[in-house]
């Protein structure tokens, strides 16, 4: 029995040593991402930049010497999951802020969490619920589905077409965009000629087009992520039809046109800039952190950093710039990130205020058509 | 009956201390969604563990309870109180009509009719945006309140959940010892011989499917309350399967039995988190190793292997 003692005593000294030896302790910073799942192609390369970043600003010293602490916890997709991790993050954790989740039914999930425990949350969703109305502690860093769709209808007015069919789908992130095709469509002066949704996991939408083929509309706009999309630009050139097809920024990433292969060839749609980044004029304000994100991600997981991504950098480095300037305590981060005005990002120009916890204007977002299996920023 | 009483009081004074255990930690958050799936899984225990008939579809039931709830309370402003029993009773009475088509069938095909079911609920939600708020969910539920209090903290939640969660088991253990409890066991051994005997099988199988439908209600009531959001993602197919493992490791026909597959199954992934990336094999690893050394649940399990290993080995070391 007593030689059993020794053990004990050996992990009480060492465990006295390690609390010494830390003595500048880190700032804790929380994330959930969906790592698995549906939502698996948000949260992977939303949880690889967060920690390429972290390790990046811990290894070039930390924020004024103490070191970041990312802890990252995977929801899977499920709202309720996300609720309790975001309890773990905020009463076991005690981090003094928190990344994502990924979608936007988990941010409107954990949005209670964040506003009654008082820590600062930046979501990595694009729903334009969760800072509409502003919620005092919630920011987040995906561009609104409203600034797509603008960029859209824009491009459509310029080439005066006035009747579209929409093909959405039916998911959180299919609803949003089809509210938002609907609402702003009157402004721009198109009539939306046909209405019409897709299951996430249909492999065949020959019907709907067919639908579509005999309407009067003089373009397509699909809002889905892969791959869905894929098949419908398969599915429309089999058909043969001719009239232009727009898709969302959900699918503005290379899986896109190896999934749909010739089939993606003319295909437009807006994207965040960091697919078109070498493509940019030397003026653009993004450039630099677009180049550096491109450049860090190919070395670090040798794939192509998409902007899903980049809202997990954005949320990051604005929350490095909230703690130089103001220290880690929940309150002060959330005072300075509302006080962020010309961060140049990866989803765009960031300009915080009192009234807008999303951020970001009309310029986050740039047309591009699929041109020789590469994209093309569309003039 | 004494003994009855005795295993609910300590269940009792179980849930009641727990908390003092956690001292405010995020399991206590966790245990809070354990009442909700202990509540489900009585609910589905007494269809499948006592009436031996199969549903695939709670899942679905415990939805309708939840958007009844959410809609009624945050778009029309109704006094959650009235909307709760409200929404227990009409998704009683739609099981009940769906019940009487439904539980004529048998095995494979009344899994397969209510996972038909379940999936038709999902779609609902989806589809409903104007009502439900489809995919992208439904905010702003507001919490219960009861004479001033607001059910605003996890630990006035746990309390709130489990209150209703030891009344639904104190009943739940009180149905199956009466009459008709032994009714339903006698329909899962043998429907012929149970209506040979003079019980009314078809009728009793319904009225059993809509009460577990309206105990699931009202569990989707609380959850909705409680969580203040809801969407239609947590009232898939995964989760009714997700019930079915909870009933089946806790144990067949056994009210507490379900207490402990919910208390398990919810608990474990959170345990398990610290193995990372590998949580999910081990997940899995443990739930195959439980179904093959414990057919017959955690209830029984536990004792049988409490019997196999500490007790002749304690005879052993006599005899020695």
């Amino acid at each position: 029995m007593r030689f059993r003692v020794i053990p004990f005593i050996g992990l009480a000294v060492s465990l006295l040593l390690c609390s010494t030896v830390f003595a500048a302790t880190p700032i804790k910073i929380g994330a959930l991402f969906a790592v698995t799942g549906p939502a698996a192609f948000l949260g992977e390369p939303e949880r690889n930049t967060a920690q390429m970043v972290v390790d990046e600003i811990n290894r070039t010293g930390g924020i004024k010497g103490r070191k970041l602490e990312l802890i990252v916890y995977d929801t899977g997709g499920d709202a309720t999951k996300a609720v309790q991790l975001a309890t773990k993050l905020v009463k076991n954790d005690k981090v003094s802020a928190i990344i994502g989740p990924s979608t936007t039914g988990e941010s409107m999930a954990v949005i209670p969490v964040a506003e009654k425990d008082h820590v600062p949350l930046i979501s990595c969703a694009a729903g334009i619920k969760i800072t509409d109305p502003v919620k005092h502690w919630v920011f987040k860093t995906a561009q609104n589905d409203s600034l797509a769709v603008a960029r859209i209808y824009e491009q459509l007015q310029r080439q005066k077409i006035n009747k579209i069919a929409i093909l959405t789908v039916s998911d959180g992130f299919g609803a949003s965009g089809r509210e938002q095709l609907k609402s702003q469509a009157a402004r721009h002066g198109i009539t939306i000629v046909l209405d019409d949704t897709y299951g996430p996991k249909d492999t065949d939408m020959t019907a709907q087009l067919t639908k579509i083929r005999g309407s009067q509309a003089q373009a397509i706009i699909c809002w889905g992520t892969n791959p869905g999309p894929a098949v419908i630009a398969k599915n429309a050139r089999q058909l043969g039809l001719k009239i232009p097809l727009y898709m969302s920024h959900g699918v503005s990433s290379k899986k896109f046109i190896e999934l749909a292969g010739e089939a993606a060839e003319g295909i437009r749609l807006p994207s965040g800039k960091v697919i078109v980044a070498d493509m940019l004029p030397a003026s653009d304000p993004q450039k630099k952190s677009l180049l550096a994100y491109v450049k860090d991600y190919q070395k670090h997981y040798k794939a192509e950093g998409d902007h899903f991504g980049g809202h997990a950098w954005d949320a990051v480095m604005l929350l490095k710039g909230a703690i130089e300037r103001g220290g880690d305590a929940p309150a002060a981060i959330r005072d300075q990130l509302e006080k962020t005005r010309q961060f140049h990002g990866i989803g765009g120009t960031f300009n915080f205020s009192a009234q807008d916890h999303a951020g970001l204007g009309k310029d986050a977002f740039v047309l591009v058509e699929v041109k020789n299996r590469d994209w093309m920023i569309v003039k | 009956m004494k003994k009855e009483l005795l295993k609910f009081l300590v269940f009792l004074v179980i849930v009641m201390a727990a908390p003092l255990a956690f001292k405010g930690g995020y399991l206590l958050n966790v245990l809070v969604f354990v009442g909700i799936n202990t509540m489900l899984a009585i609910a589905l225990n007494l269809l499948l563990g006592y009436a031996g008939q199969i549903s695939l579809g709670h899942a679905g039931f415990f939805g309708l309870g939840a958007y009844l709830s959410g809609i009624m309370t945050a778009t029309y402003g109704w006094n959650p109180w009235l909307v709760m029993p409200l929404a227990a009773l009409i998704v009683g009475i739609l099981a009940f009509m769906i019940g009487f088509p439904v539980l004529k069938l048998k095995g494979h095909y009344l899994a397969m009719a209510t996972l038909g079911l379940g999936i038709i609920i999902y779609i609902v939600f989806n589809e409903t945006v104007d009502l439900t708020g489809g995919p992208s969910g439904l905010s702003g539920i507001p919490n219960l309140t009861i004479a001033g209090t607001t059910f605003d903290t996890d630990l006035k939640n746990y309390y709130l959940i489990w209150s209703f969660t030891s009344v639904i088991v104190f009943l739940a253990v009180n149905l199956a010892r009466s009459r008709v409890g032994r009714a339903l066991r006698a329909i899962h051994d043998s429907e012929v011989a149970a209506q040979v005997l003079g019980v009314n099988a078809r009728i009793i199988k319904i009225q059993i499917f809509a009460l577990s439908a309206a105990i699931s209600s009202l569990a989707g009531s609380l959850y909705a309350h409680t969580m203040t959001f809801i969407s239609p993602a947590s009232f898939g197919f995964n989760f009714s399967v997700e019930l079915l493992t909870m009933v089946v490791i806790g144990g067949l026909g056994s009210i507490y039995g379900s207490f402990f597959g919910a208390v398990l199954l919810t608990l474990l992934p959170e345990f398990l988190r610290e193995a990372q990336d590998y949580d999910i094999v081990i997940y899995g690893a443990l739930l195959m190793a439980m179904v093959m050394f414990m057919p017959g649940g955690l209830v029984r399990g536990i004792p049988a292997l409490f019997n196999r290993f500490i007790k002749p080995a304690g005879k052993g070391n006599g005899h020695a």
